[in-house]
């Protein structure tokens, strides 16, 4: 063996990335087995942000837990409160007001674009492009401040209750959000000008991570995700809740099941959140806000399982009852977390700056995964 | 009684007398002695039910699944309009690879365990199924005592991967045939499965915490 051959001789590396590493979204872990810049295999090690809170909610009445499933997604807050109050509601029985179902469609839908205008913009830092994070920020600040007008809080907003919503409507709700609906079309033309068409973007992005439709489902991969990957499957439409059905509006889809998919079909779907908005808005039925509720809230002995569509996939609750004031059981079926777990599949190949890429359109919230 | 004066205020949880503990964390209402004898005198003779008031499932698909597995063990349920089967421990994974295999339901949703220390069989296995071509949601439940490794099930979806992972962690209970059954929240040197009922609240292993982090007490 020459001596040149032995220098050149090259082992599997094996590099740590992360938990603290800016494009991990927060602390996720992530061991690398390299050849060069190639990736053979991860192993993600998760866990950093573990709370507990299916062990919380054991010890805490329905009320009281309410607020602590802000804390798990706490960029769509809106939607982790609305899948636990519908979850609760369909044990004990009872149903929101047609006033409160509209009000929660509304602050869901913004919370779904504040959702992905995050995740537009730190993914976009991901790739090299900084300018994209302010003008999303910007719009996204457009949608925190309706929610603090509305409830006080900005981020972990627990804006409903179980049988509706705490609060009616400021003056003013309706301007501020027909406002923000009709400006935030052309601020995604800007968005799309900046990058869809961008050779930049366009090469980062096609043809890495692809996850094709039956992985998809072999994985139980939910949301964006499985929409980038050709199948139509939201469940807004699929199982519709909360007066979803008299909304018109399309299942963005795409075919390829690539990062560059993932990007297209989310971008589109803030269009047809604003549709949604912009039709719920001008209808928003008059009647009380909350359904009659025990002060005292004991669900029948039973269990049930509610999940709607969070902004990253199905995100569901599973909630048994002893019959008591508190939960017997109650569990997250996070999305993020059972996305992450299509890493491997997806990273296998690919080279170590397309690992960003990807983690980036999976588009994960550590808070969620690690509970 | 001490306490039988009619001007005394004394407060407690409406009806619930199973638990009559003085709890500050839960909603109240202030009312007196009298009142609430009374209400003991009323809700005395109805005892809560016990059990799920779950009706029988009807219908085509759990007919073909009792006929595919010949058998009569497997239950079919309904609660509040949600379907479910339970199966015997050593017919679950057979009953979920038929379902993804010949009724289309190609998706895990979900994959937990619920903890009953009180019953033999203290563990119960749920696997929430959905199926894209029906659009239809179901649950396999089976029940497994402590010490049991049940089949895996990554065999039928890779993403029980994860799920399974994530019991070992929480429960305890090892799954035959995972090709990497370790703990996927908590530190791999930790003792103790925080979901078991009798783990408690504010429990945590003060040896890894005092070596790990430095410091006393996580508390």
């Amino acid at each position: 063996m020459s001596a040149v051959e032995t220098f050149l001789d090259s082992n599997e590396l094996v590099l740590n990335m992360g938990p603290q590493h800016p494009s991990t979204h927060g602390v996720l872990r992530i061991i690398l087995k390299l050849d060069g810049e190639k990736v053979n295999g991860t192993e993600c090690v998760i866990g950093y942000l573990h709370r507990g809170v299916e062990k919380i909610a054991e010890a805490r009445t329905y009320q009281m837990f309410a607020p602590y499933v802000d804390r798990m997604d706490y960029i769509s807050a809106v939607s982790n409160g609305l899948g636990y109050c519908l979850a609760v509601e369909k044990l004990g029985g009872i149903e929101a007001p047609p006033r409160a179902q509209a009000v929660r469609v509304i602050l869901t839908e913004l919370n779904r674009i504040a959702s992905h205008l995050f995740w537009l913009g730190t993914h976009a830092l991901d790739i090299g492009a900084i300018t994209p994070l302010f003008y999303t920020l910007r719009e996204r600040e457009e949608v925190l401040k309706i929610f603090e007008n509305y409830c006080g809080a900005r981020l972990t907003t627990h804006a409903f209750r179980i049988g509706g919503l705490q609060y009616e409507l400021y003056e003013g709700f309706e301007e501020q959000v027909r406002k923000f609906c009709d400006d935030l079309p052309g601020k995604i033309d800007e968005y799309e000008e900046l990058l869809t068409g961008n050779r930049i973007w366009v090469e980062r992005l096609t043809g890495v991570g692809i996850l094709n439709a039956e992985d998809c489902k072999r994985y139980g991969v939910s949301g964006p995700m499985i929409r980038a990957a050709g199948v139509p499957a939201d469940l807004r439409k699929l199982q519709p809740y909360c007066g979803y059905e008299q909304y018109d509006f399309d299942v963005p889809t795409r075919v390829n099941g690539d990062c560059f998919d993932r990007y297209v079909v989310r971008m589109a779907e803030m269009r047809q959140s604003v549709r949604i908005i912009q039709q719920a808005v001008a209808n928003v039925p008059t009647g009380p806000v909350m359904a009659k509720v025990p002060k005292v809230f004991k669900p029948a002995i039973g269990e049930a399982y509610v999940s709607i569509e969070a902004p990253k996939g199905e995100l569901g609750y599973f909630i048994v009852s002893d019959g008591t004031l508190n939960p017997y059981r109650l569990r997250v079926r996070p999305p993020s977390l059972v996305n992450l777990q299509s890493l491997d599949a997806m990273c296998k190949g690919t080279l170590v700056a397309d690992v960003v890429a990807i983690i980036g359109t999976i588009d994960i919230v550590l808070g969620e995964v690690d509970r | 009684m001490p306490f039988a004066s009619p001007y005394t205020p004394f407060t407690m949880e409406i009806g619930a007398f199973g638990h009559s503990h003085w709890r500050s964390t839960v909603p109240y209402v202030i009312l007196n002695i009298d009142t609430l004898i009374e209400m003991a005198e009323e809700t005395k003779p109805v005892g809560p039910p016990t059990e799920m008031a779950s009706t029988a499932w009807e219908g085509d698909l759990p007919d073909r699944v009792r006929h595919a597995f010949e058998s009569n063990t497997i239950q079919a349920l309904s609660y509040v309009g949600q379907n479910f089967f339970i199966t015997p421990a050593d017919t679950a994974i057979p009953v979920i690879e038929y379902l993804q295999r010949e009724e289309g339901f190609d998706y895990l949703v979900d994959l937990t365990v619920i903890d009953y220390p009180k019953k033999a069989e203290r563990f119960e296995l749920l696997y929430i199924l959905y199926s894209y071509a029906r659009n239809e949601r179901l649950r396999v439940k089976t029940a497994i005592a402590d010490g049991v490794t049940p089949p895996t099930a990554t065999t039928v979806f890779l993403g029980a991967d994860w799920m399974e992972r994530e019991i070992f962690d929480m429960f305890g209970i090892r799954f035959a045939g995972h090709p990497n059954m370790k703990r996927l929240l908590l530190p791999e040197e930790w003792t103790g499965h925080p979901l078991r009922k009798e783990y408690g609240i504010t429990q945590m292993d003060n040896r890894w915490v005092k070596d790990n982090l430095g410091i006393e007490s996580g508390q």
